[in-house]
């Protein structure tokens, strides 16, 4: 008995429950109560509201990511250059919240900013959409950080420190050495940290639902309500979730493009 | 200044882990705290002011009528799924390995779908497919089966590639040398292949475990009636939800990742050293 028949089994999984649940997105998108129709899916496109829940998605996501990459990479830095048996505990706390379940942390944050701050200090703090918008940032940052932490730690701790003797050597300073030397070499662990926050960041639904009391809505949102609570809304959801993808994958070309090593990786 | 921006250092790392632990130690403290109102009811939504340590709390959480079964559902789908996952995903990582160089590319990179996939595609999929099936060929999944077919097919691929890396290392001849020396080519894998790809194993299903545990957005989508731990909190957290719900599971699974994390770097080190003793001598 050959060995490669010990996938057969997951091959056929593999199709039944990871390629053909993909193929529901463009069916749904194009049929319509038993009949093939573009005129939903046209209709969904041509629509410019979800266009701008799009835009203002991206926006959030977008910040998201900036804020998560300034914290991070202070972080990963100091962490790697510690003593390397010191680093590696105090990275392990950094990557564990990753594991932990969104609507829990998420939930701290909704026991925190709800039921807390307004009987301590005497105010409600989300009342207008200003404050559900920062309110919603500070807790996506605060679920996404870990996932920017890790994958510049990894690249930051493999890199080659005989190269910033050499820069110093060479007469660079510190921040020269930095600036030249160490930001350019860390790109794949930038790359690969933004990819793994921005893309879950546009399909977040649970953060806005939670903290900002559905505001500002975003462009999960907006799929989790044609797939949650309106009836018949499989063709527009799907619609919406066929331009998501879209988003994704040209977002992941273009970190593809940037990424060349693949680095990155995981714990465990 | 050198010792100012030192201490400057790990002030930073400090405020970062306060940032990332405050949170959820939040959830911890309240969890043990008296939530009995005047009126003799639980109002968890008081949570931030403290009126008294009790253990009610994790008590009321079995007597809850929704958070109780919740509780047994999560961990019955994290484990059932997990093993299912860990044995599809070695198996086929073995047959992988052994694959031409095409054939094991165009495998992988599907492979690959789930885990670049957004939870919400990967959700709402699954959520077409169970409605497909049940509107056009009449036939009506349980969410029981839902939920277990939706996170076995999330958590192969990282059993999958945490084993594969195993694989590589190992050397091909193990097999063949079980084989020359009459075992059977299932008892080669059983008793040559994978013992030596354990480590792989093991880390695949504390993935897979972790994954599933973890899992909030594709729960959501896929289960009508049933709801798992995190689509619980989900559902009720407008009026405040006890917070010994949230930690009951969440805690010892962090503090469980925590002790495999730790120890597997504290057995690296321990090899580094015996490394450098060998190489000194």
């Amino acid at each position: 008995m050959k060995r490669k028949y010990f996938a057969y089994p997951y091959i056929v999984w593999m199709i039944l429950f990871i390629a053909v649940p993909m193929i529901f997105i463009f069916y749904y998108a194009f049929n319509v109560d038993g009949r093939w129709t573009t005129e939903r899916f046209v209709q969904t496109i041509a629509n410019g509201d979800y266009w701008i829940v799009l835009l203002k998605s991206v926006e959030i996501a977008f910040i998201t990511t900036a804020i998560c990459l300034l914290l991070a990479y202070p972080i990963a830095y100091i962490l790697s250059n510690m003593k390397k048996s010191v680093a590696a505990f105090i990275s392990v706390l950094f990557f564990v919240p990753m594991w932990m379940n969104f609507v829990l942390r998420t939930y701290a944050w909704y026991a925190i900013l709800e039921f807390a701050f307004p009987k301590l200090l005497g105010v409600k703090l989300l009342t207008n959409s200003t404050s559900n918008t920062i309110a919603v940032l500070v807790v996506m940052v605060y679920d996404f950080l870990p996932f920017m932490v890790l994958p510049l730690y990894n690249t930051l701790s493999k890199l080659d420190r005989s190269l910033l003797e050499a820069s110093r050597d060479l007469g660079a300073n510190g921040v020269t050495t930095f600036f030249r030397v160490v930001l350019p070499l860390s790109v794949p662990g930038i790359v690969s940290g933004i990819t793994m926050v921005f893309i879950p960041a546009i399909t977040a639904f649970t953060v806005t639902a939670m903290i900002g009391h559905g505001k500002p809505n975003l462009y999960g949102n907006v799929i989790e309500k044609q797939f949650k609570s309106t009836s018949g809304g499989f063709a527009t959801g799907s619609t919406l979730a066929i331009i998501l993808l879209i988003c994704v994958m040209v977002s992941t070309l273009i970190m593809n493009h940037f990424d060349k090593d693949k680095e990155g990786g995981s714990i465990l | 200044m050198k010792r100012v921006l030192r201490s400057f250092k790990y002030v930073y790392l400090g405020l970062m882990l306060l940032f990332l632990y405050l949170p959820i130690v939040y959830l911890i403290v309240f969890s043990f705290n008296d939530f009995t109102s005047v009126s003799g009811r639980q109002a968890y939504s008081s949570i931030g002011t403290w009126k008294g340590f009790t253990l009610a709390n994790y008590g009321a959480v079995f007597t809850d009528r929704s958070a109780g079964p919740a509780i047994v559902l999560t961990i019955e789908i994290a484990l059932i799924s997990s093993l299912a996952a860990t044995i599809i995903g070695t198996a086929a990582a073995i047959g992988i390995n052994s694959m031409r160089k095409r054939t094991r590319t165009a495998v992988l990179s599907v492979s690959q779908l789930p885990m670049v996939n957004p939870d919400l595609v990967t959700g709402i999929t699954f959520m077409m497919l169970f409605a497909f099936v049940s509107s056009l060929l009449g036939i009506n999944v349980g969410d029981f089966a839902r939920l277990l077919i939706a996170h076995i097919s999330f958590s192969i691929p990282y059993v999958i590639f945490s084993v594969l890396p195993r694989l590589k290392q190992s050397s091909d001849m193990l097999y063949e040398a079980a084989l020359d020396l009459g075992c059977s080519p299932i008892q080669a894998l059983l008793k040559a292949v994978i013992p030596d790809i354990m480590p792989g194993i093991t880390s695949g299903f504390i993935m897979a475990l972790t994954m599933s545990l973890d899992d909030f957005v594709v729960s959501y989508f896929i289960a009508k009636e049933q709801q798992t731990l995190s689509v619980h909190i989900y559902s009720s957290f407008r009026h405040g939800v006890n917070p010994a719900i949230a930690t009951i599971l969440f805690v010892p699974l962090v503090a469980m990742l925590l002790i495999v994390n730790l120890r597997r770097i504290a057995k690296e080190r321990e090899y580094e050293i015996q490394n450098k003793k060998v190489k000194m001598k």
